[in-house]
């Protein structure tokens, strides 16, 4: 509202996703109200029009369910072969992911995207299948009915009374490239029923049949009317955003955007789901937070993993989820709002409670209200539905050892009691010999102390307990009439119940207190494990020290077995130690899985959850650098919320140590290359200049001799002359061995600029004036030929020595042409000649060092110009190649390549009017 | 050759070679005194700088490479107080030394081993640059079938009036103005384009191309406008053919 002016973050956002589109098949998907109105069908037709317009679609998977007129349809397509898969005896078929990725076709049908797959198949969701093959280029359509969408499956449960299990995020439903609504009315549905048209499972059939009911389904087909028109006019907000321009302010308030706070309580997937249905319809942005308190620590490790469950729910359904720690959930939670500028709190309503709590302690919202009068308050009723809970819990695992710590809690509240129940005793026994010389009321002290002392040692609970043990044997043992539970005066009844207050809040607190000193102590020693794996890693040299430290600590803090696996050159995953007592059987094919797309695989995850390992990727800040695999002795121990974020800290405090030892070696190879570079340049230089000097004196002195003897006219002038023309040969012998030396050590720093071919051409025909000799030679370069990014001094030497090799092979008067055109990323430049072309044999040896194309011939050179040519292509990132010309015509031709750059723009301030020419 | 040595013997001038090596000193010593010149030497840095300051020459010659300091440091002393021409001999193949070394002053260069006749042929150049530069410079410049008038800012070849955009002219008079004396890209940048686009060496290219579609008789193959691949360009009005006795008629390799 107040800038209209385009976000540039979401400008960013639009064209990355756009161009990840481009990247990604496309996903088309019928949508239908419910089994039986034809969507199955409809797909099959859209793929025979899509085979007759020659588009290479392939058939997945297609449930026909034995109707003819479907299986006709399939008549002329491509079926890709099922994947067979023994479960408990039986034998399944299934959709087969690798053979889809390995056919690669532009579209695949694949039936049902809210199937489950068979246990250990890649993902335990169809969906996620198509996701990968979307990812890997491949056009999917599927099909969907209303009631899998996840948003609406409680609305749906709830108009039906039938509750599917197998549903599909919404995300992947508003992600799909096109959505057809497959309609059919209701009526027509069910006289389909009635012909036996539709599919129905027999074994679920009278249940079937009562989802069947005509209420029900005219309410599904309004409910998929309804979606589909939703998602139209998101189609529609979108066309208009980016192709008219218009609304390019943000299309939501602020007062749209929401933050969902989840509580422990059931009923919080509904919650979530409602907010994501509100968000959606705004399209604004929404987040789910989960707000742990220290009380809220203390819940049992099911109901805080339903938790965990209901915010990756949130995050499927496209929220941004956190979990936040503070004592106070709603100030907590409004600071979090106003930090991500979110305009509404959404919360449930949890259960009326009685009047008297609700004066101890008031409801949720109403803190929210309390903390900030600006937040908009969203209160959504959760009635608690009996199966989200349940249907959500983890899947139950064939660990034996899964149950162990449960046990070992409940036989420490056996002994609690226990004791409870002796220290009661303890005192009763103690008091009995003191009765006669004490008050009353100072025994009651006593058992006071002993409630505190069991409180300490074994929590609320125990102590609870002792409180009313105490309360009765003190009746019995010490009240008159002794041995009697009959009291005879009314005011120890007050003492009773003081007692009994006493010890129940001093038992709560101290148990309290104790539960935050564990739990203080559980973060102290994460935050100490944390701190000296850093330490540890700070101080490792090698990637194998990083990977050594790495296992062991993980090793140490999760009583799992763990290996690093590094990423060689070819991101392939190689075990970076030996593994430290006995490495988990590693599935390396998984770990692979994990690395390419950087995302945790295996137990506990979405992709081959019931492997026994996990795999977790070492990311980094520049890229991912392996993957770390745990198999924890007790899989439960790694779904605990703190422990999955603290091997996740691990992971990643072991990626960056690895790149850091990775740059540090780089860092390393490149000084000890400079070092090298500039050791090799100055030996290469003090040659140089040794042998130049007494070159240039030899050079010098010769000429002045022969100029000399030719003045005088001396018979020795012809002597003089030949001495200083070997002396020249000497020198340009000498320039080429140092040239080819300074090449040879790759120690050629190129330095490039913008270079005219045509002024190169010149100066190389310059210096090789005198041995062109009676040679023709030819500039054929076109007018537009752009200019060449590259050395000029070594190019010059190219052209210089292609011309003067031509010249030298070819008899005189022969013509030698220089061509050049740019092709593509390339600019190819040839010099040909009408010579007698190359001599017949290997071409390439021509490129050798010291090697001339006739042997025998007297013609001087030792063989280094084209060597030196082709060290000078390639340093320039070319190509250079020889050929003789097409039969017709003669000669060779030495086509070489640079690559081409644009050239900067000419800044039109600097130019004038621009040339006449 | 004969030609050529008569008309340098009209002008006998002062020369000092600054060479730490004893043979290439001889036989330039040699070469010059046979063109008539006086010449004087000297084997180091400081030397140079004495014998430059008492003999007062009117060229100096000097190697880089010299054993109490590198031959730059002299041209930059050298260039506080004198604009004498200096021919730099460098022995070593990389051009950021000529560029260097030109670029704090020098006038031209050449490359060991060079030939008697190019050295000779580069002395005169310079020779007639410091006698013009002390003389009006000329207003009028005539190079092959070209002439140009540099205060009428008017160029004509064979005759008709050829066209210069003001960018081509100015770039064309920079060379012209300084005849026979290479320039670096760098110089010629600031010269023309301004200090601001001393990395625009494109201009140079593009530019360099018109002219010589202008004004040369071959744009591939330019006798006036000559590149000094990875250093700069130079002007020269009369080319010496390079076919000239003293080169050697060698197949080079």
């Amino acid at each position: 509202m107040s800038d209209a002016r385009p976000d540039p973050d979401e400008l960013l956002a639009r064209a990355r996703a756009a161009e990840q589109r481009a990247a990604r098949g496309t996903l088309k998907v019928f949508f239908g109200a419910s089994a039986g109105v034809g969507k199955t069908y409809a797909m099959l037709k859209a793929a025979q029009r899509l085979r007759e317009q020659h588009v290479d679609v392939v058939v997945g998977v297609v449930e026909t369910h034995g109707r003819r007129e479907t299986a006709e349809l399939l008549e002329g397509l491509e079926l890709l072969p099922q994947r067979v898969v023994a479960i408990q005896g039986r034998e399944l078929t299934e959709f087969d992911l690798d053979a889809a990725l390995k056919r690669r076709p532009a579209v695949l049908l694949v039936d049902e995207l809210a199937h489950s797959n068979a246990t250990g198949s890649r993902h335990p969701k169809r969906w996620q299948d198509i996701d990968e093959l979307l990812a890997a280029g491949i056009g999917v359509i599927t099909t969907v009915n209303v009631q899998h969408l996840e948003s609406l499956n409680d609305v749906v449960g709830g108009i039906t009374g039938i509750r599917v299990s197998e549903t599909v995020p919404d995300h992947v439903f508003d992600e799909a490239d096109e959505v057809v609504l497959v309609d059919l009315p209701t009526d027509d549905l069910l006289r389909r029923l009635k012909d036996g048209k539709v599919y129905l499972p027999e074994q679920a059939e009278r249940a079937v049949q009562n989802f069947f009911r005509k209420g029900n389904l005219m309410a599904l087909r309004e409910l998929a009317l309804r979606r589909t028109a939703d998602r139209i006019d998101d189609d529609v907000r979108h066309y208009r955003r980016e192709h008219m321009g218009i609304e390019s302010q943000r299309l939501w308030q602020p007062s749209d955007a929401l933050l969902v706070c989840i509580g422990p309580g059931a009923g919080a997937d509904k919650l979530v789901r409602a907010a994501s249905r509100r968000a959606n319809r705004s399209t604004a942005p929404w987040h789910a937070v989960y707000v742990e308190t220290p009380a809220l620590q203390r819940l049992p490790e099911a109901q805080r993993s339903a938790v965990l469950q209901t915010l990756k729910l949130a995050e499927s359904l496209g929220a941004e989820t956190a979990t936040l720690n503070g004592a106070d959930a709603a100030r907590t939670a409004v600071d979090y709002a106003r930090e991500h500028s979110l305009g509404t709190v959404v919360c449930g309503r949890s259960p009326p409670r009685a009047p008297w709590r609700r004066w101890l302690r008031r409801h949720f919202a109403e803190q929210v209200a309390a903390v900030a009068a600006d937040v908009e308050l969203m209160v959504v009723a959760t009635q608690a539905n009996e199966r989200s809970g349940a249907r959500r819990a983890p899947r139950a695992d064939g660990h034996p050892d899964a149950r162990d710590p449960q046990a070992r809690h409940e036989s420490a509240h056996w002994s609690g009691y226990g004791w409870a129940l002796a220290s009661s005793a303890a005192v009763a026994l103690l008091a009995t010999p003191l009765q006669p010389f004490f008050d009353l009321a100072n025994i009651v002290m006593l058992f006071l102390l002993a409630v505190v002392g069991v409180a300490v040692r074994f929590g609320r609970r125990p102590a609870l307990a002792a409180a009313v043990i105490n309360v009765v044997v003190f009746d019995f043992f010490f009240v008159s009439p002794r041995f009697s539970f009959a009291v005879t005066d009314a005011q120890y009844l007050l003492t009773f119940a003081v007692m009994m207050a006493v010890g129940l809040i001093v038992g709560q607190l101290t148990a309290s207190l104790r539960y935050q000193a564990r739990v203080a102590g559980d973060r102290e020693d994460r935050a100490r494990r944390l701190y000296e794996i850093a330490r540890e890693l700070g101080k490792a040299l090698t990637k194998e020290q990083v990977a050594e430290i790495g296992d062991r600590s993980i090793e140490a803090a999760f009583r799992a077995k763990a290996i690093v696996l590094l990423a060689d050159e070819h991101d392939r995953l190689v075990p970076a130690s030996a593994g430290v007592g006995g490495s988990p059987t590693l599935d390396l094919g998984l770990a692979q899985w994990a690395f390419d797309h950087a995302a945790s695989a295996g137990s506990g995850t979405d992709t081959l959850p019931s492997s026994r390992q996990l795999y977790v990727p070492l990311a980094a800040p520049m890229r991912t650098r392996g993957v770390i695999a745990v198999e924890p002795a007790n899989p439960r121990l790694l779904m605990i919320p703190e422990q999955r974020q603290l091997l996740d800290t691990y992971a990643a405090l072991v990626a960056i140590a690895i790149e850091r030892v990775h740059f540090v070696t780089v860092a390393q190879e490149t000084l000890v290359s400079m070092e090298s570079e500039r050791l090799r340049n100055s030996l290469l230089a003090a040659v140089s200049h040794d042998l130049r000097t007494p070159l240039t004196a030899l050079v010098g002195t010769a000429e002045t001799l022969m100029n000399t003897l030719a003045r005088e006219g001396s018979a020795h002038a012809p002597d003089a002359r030949l001495i200083t023309a070997q002396a020249h040969r000497t020198a340009q012998l000498v320039n080429n061995l140092l040239d080819m030396a300074r090449l040879q050590a790759g120690a050629v720093t190129l330095r490039r600029d913008w270079q005219s071919l045509e002024e190169l051409a010149g100066s190389a025909l310059r210096s090789v004036e005198s041995a062109l000799g009676a040679h023709v030679v030819h500039i054929a370069l076109p007018d537009d030929l752009p200019l060449l990014y590259a050395d000029g001094v070594l190019i010059e030497r190219v052209l210089a020595n292609l011309f003067e090799n031509a010249a030298k092979y070819t008899p005189a008067g022969s013509t030698i042409t220089l061509s050049a055109r740019r092709e593509g990323a390339q600019v190819v430049i040839e010099v040909s000649d009408d010579g007698p072309g190359l001599p017949p044999g290997d071409v390439e040896t021509l490129f050798r060092k010291f090697s001339r194309g006739d042997k025998e011939s007297s013609t001087p050179g030792v063989g280094l110009g084209l060597a030196i040519c082709r060290a000078i292509v390639q340093a320039h990132g070319g190509q250079i190649s020889a050929f003789n010309r097409a039969a017709p015509e003669h000669g060779a031709v030495l086509r070489w390549t640079l690559p081409h750059r644009e050239m900067p723009a000419i800044d039109a301030a600097e130019v004038d009017a621009g040339p006449a020419q | 050759m004969p030609a050529l040595h008569n008309e340098s013997m009209d002008t006998p001038a002062r020369i000092l070679i600054v060479e730490d090596d004893t043979a290439i000193r001889r036989f330039v010593r040699q070469a010059l005194e046979a063109e008539g010149h006086q010449v004087f030497e000297a084997d180091s840095v400081k030397r140079g700088l004495i014998e430059s300051g008492t003999r007062k020459p009117d060229l100096l010659i000097l190697d880089l490479g010299l054993p109490d300091g590198d031959g730059v440091e002299l041209i930059h002393d050298l260039r506080g107080w004198s604009t004498l021409p200096v021919i730099v001999l460098s022995a070593r193949a990389g051009e950021p030394d000529k560029i260097e070394a030109l670029d704090a002053g020098a006038d031209d260069y050449l490359e060991k081993p060079f030939s008697v006749g190019e050295l000779l042929a580069r002395v005169r150049a310079g020779l007639r640059r410091r006698d013009s530069s002390g003389a009006q410079a000329a207003s009028r410049v005539v190079f092959g079938d070209c002439e140009i008038d540099l205060v009428k800012r008017q160029v004509r070849r064979r005759g008709e009036h050829v066209h210069l955009t003001p960018v081509e002219y100015k770039l064309a008079a920079a060379l012209i103005s300084r005849e026979s004396q290479v320039l670096t890209h760098r110089q010629l940048l600031r010269d023309v384009w301004g200090p601001g686009s001393v990395e625009h060496s494109h201009y140079l290219r593009i530019y360099l191309g018109h002219l010589r579609r202008k004004l040369e008789a071959d744009p591939a193959r330019p006798a006036h406008f000559l590149t000094e691949t990875g250093v700069g360009y130079r002007f020269v009005a009369h080319p010496v053919t390079t076919s000239a006795p003293t080169t050697p008629p060698t197949t080079a390799r």
